[in-house]
């Protein structure tokens, strides 16, 4: 497919490589939420159509130390809101291995400008499963980080208690090499740690020993029935090479979604506070007084998702409804952090369907935003319990592809790679 | 606890988030958000447990170092004058 049919780039030009290293020769596309000096970086919003960063992500930097040649920057939903890439302000991307359908979202640009071979690996961000959505949709690999891993330096924020930059990459291996040279501690992002993960790249041709994995009974129900055969006929292959496989339920899942969007959306209302046209972004004009000014730009710059998330997290933060909402939605991730630490004791990692529904076609899923909501079900608990998980293609159901997606307990980066690329060999 | 969200409610809301919206945003977004609110309903049932503060203090030396110009600083705003932002008029 042609690339320009396909509108996986905002923005195509070509930043060039600080110095050789293991990344020389390899070409990277970056999410347009990602900070880079004198490009103009949108988060597929037209209120920051025309914003030039001033400075670099850290993750750039690092990536052009290791001599990656940045090729531009791809469309997303907008301010990572959406799971189909149809929100941007930038028009919506084509899915190179499923055409006429989604490229999910809200890393699409990224997933298919790597699917496409437009770049040979992109950077995407996962909030709530950014990153390993759009992988499952286009057939690609993608890696959320544990929480810390990589900085957020230069990352526009969305939710930042949520959010972790990762590759996007058509191979476990390619993803890993990736993610080795961007993660590590960040003097300018202060939620970084400082954790050796060991060798990424060469992890994914070692066999991992004696491995358990658990499947939640929660993440498999709401799948369909193709995705959950195909999703157990890789499990079966798993355990030919010799995993444990064990059944087991995690009750605290149930809710996530909900606590997901409502941390994440009380968070969005704080961050894009941000966006009131004076310091950049669409302005409201200086004649009319302060408020006038802030909620015109506003209604100008953002669209419809946006407008939704930024309300709706406003209503869950006012008086009278903070304990209801988001204090309930705290408690639920508490939850959930403790139910995935204790199934942790038992099991090495836990696997399910990326997604529990295949690629929608264009255009279908955004009438009902519940419902497109209710998708993000076995993403969502991974970014509210801060932990590491990969997804990798196990094949497709009538021409759409579909992903695995493998948890870790926090730091587990080298055993997910490990078992990500036992499910690229056994698949 | 059931809350009728009306076009008033999503009036208020969108005022204190700052947000104009028009006509039919405001009837389209009352019906949705009283779905979407009801859905959250769930979270009532979710038990308190026990969690250990993962928190830390991360702590750096407070050195002077280089920051951005003003002219950089001012690169992207929509107006500017002698060096300062111009802002919407005040009082």
């Amino acid at each position: 497919m042609a690339a320009e049919n396909l509108n996986a780039f905002i923005t195509r030009e070509r930043i060039q490589p600080l110095d050789e290293g293991p990344l020389s020769g390899t070409t990277v596309a970056l999410k347009d939420n990602i900070s880079t000096a004198g490009l103009r970086t949108t988060c597929g919003s037209a209120t920051l159509d025309g914003y030039v960063p001033p400075y670099e992500a850290t993750v750039v930097t690092r990536l052009r130390e290791a001599g990656a040649t940045i090729v531009g920057k791809t469309n997303m939903d907008e301010f990572g809101m959406g799971t189909t890439t149809e929100t941007s302000a930038f028009g919506v991307t084509d899915n190179p291995s499923a055409p006429g359908h989604v490229p999910g979202g809200s890393s699409g640009g990224s997933a298919a400008a790597v699917a496409a071979g437009e770049a040979d690996v992109a950077l995407g961000s996962d909030t709530g499963g950014s990153i390993r959505c759009p992988a499952a949709f286009c057939g690609v690999v993608g890696i959320k980080p544990t929480y810390g891993v990589v900085s957020r330096y230069g990352l526009i924020a969305y939710a930042n208690s949520l959010e972790q930059i990762g590759p996007l990459a058509p191979t476990v291996e390619a993803a890993a090499e990736t993610l080795g040279v961007i993660a590590g501690a960040d003097p300018h992002d202060a939620t970084t740690r400082d954790r050796a993960l060991g060798d990424l790249a060469a992890a994914a041709g070692e066999a991992p020993e004696d491995l358990t994995i658990g499947i939640p009974a929660e993440l498999l129900t709401d799948a369909t029935a193709s995705i959950r055969a195909r999703f157990e006929t890789a499990i079966a292959a798993l355990r030919d090479r010799g995993a444990t496989i064990r059944e087991l339920s995690l009750p605290s899942v149930e809710p996530a979604v909900q606590a997901y969007y409502v941390i994440a959306m009380s968070e969005a209302s704080s961050n894009l506070a941000r966006f009131d046209g004076v310091r950049y972004g669409v302005g409201g004009g200086a004649e009319a007084g302060w408020n006038e000014s802030f909620a015109r730009a506003r209604e100008e710059g953002f669209g419809p998702e946006v407008k939704r998330r930024v309300l709706l997290g406003t209503y869950a933060l006012s008086a009278g409804y903070h304990d209801r909402y988001y204090k309930k939605a705290q408690d639920a991730r508490a939850w959930i952090q403790q139910e995935f630490a204790q199934q942790f004791e038992e099991v090495d990692l836990l696997a399910s369907p990326t997604m529990p529904v295949l690629p929608f076609a264009r255009g279908e899923g955004l009438e009902d935003p519940l419902a497109l909501y209710q998708a993000d079900a076995n993403t969502v608990p991974v970014n509210l319990a801060d932990l590491p998980a990969l997804s990798v293609p196990i094949g497709s159901v009538d021409g759409l592809p579909v992903g695995m997606q493998l948890i870790g307990p926090q730091f587990a980066e080298r055993l997910l790679v490990q078992a990500g690329g036992m499910v690229e060999r056994a698949v | 606890m059931e809350d009728h969200v009306d076009a008033e409610a999503v009036r208020h809301v969108a005022s204190l988030a700052r947000v104009d919206l028009d006509e039919d945003e405001i009837a389209e977004f009352a019906a949705q958000f009283e779905e979407i609110l009801e859905s959250f309903a769930v979270l009532d049932d979710v038990p308190v447990v026990e969690s250990e503060d993962q928190l830390e203090n991360v702590m750096r030396p407070d050195e002077i170092s280089e920051g951005l110009s003003q002219e950089e600083a001012l690169a992207n705003a929509p107006e500017t004058e002698d060096g300062m932002f111009i802002g919407p008029r005040v009082g």
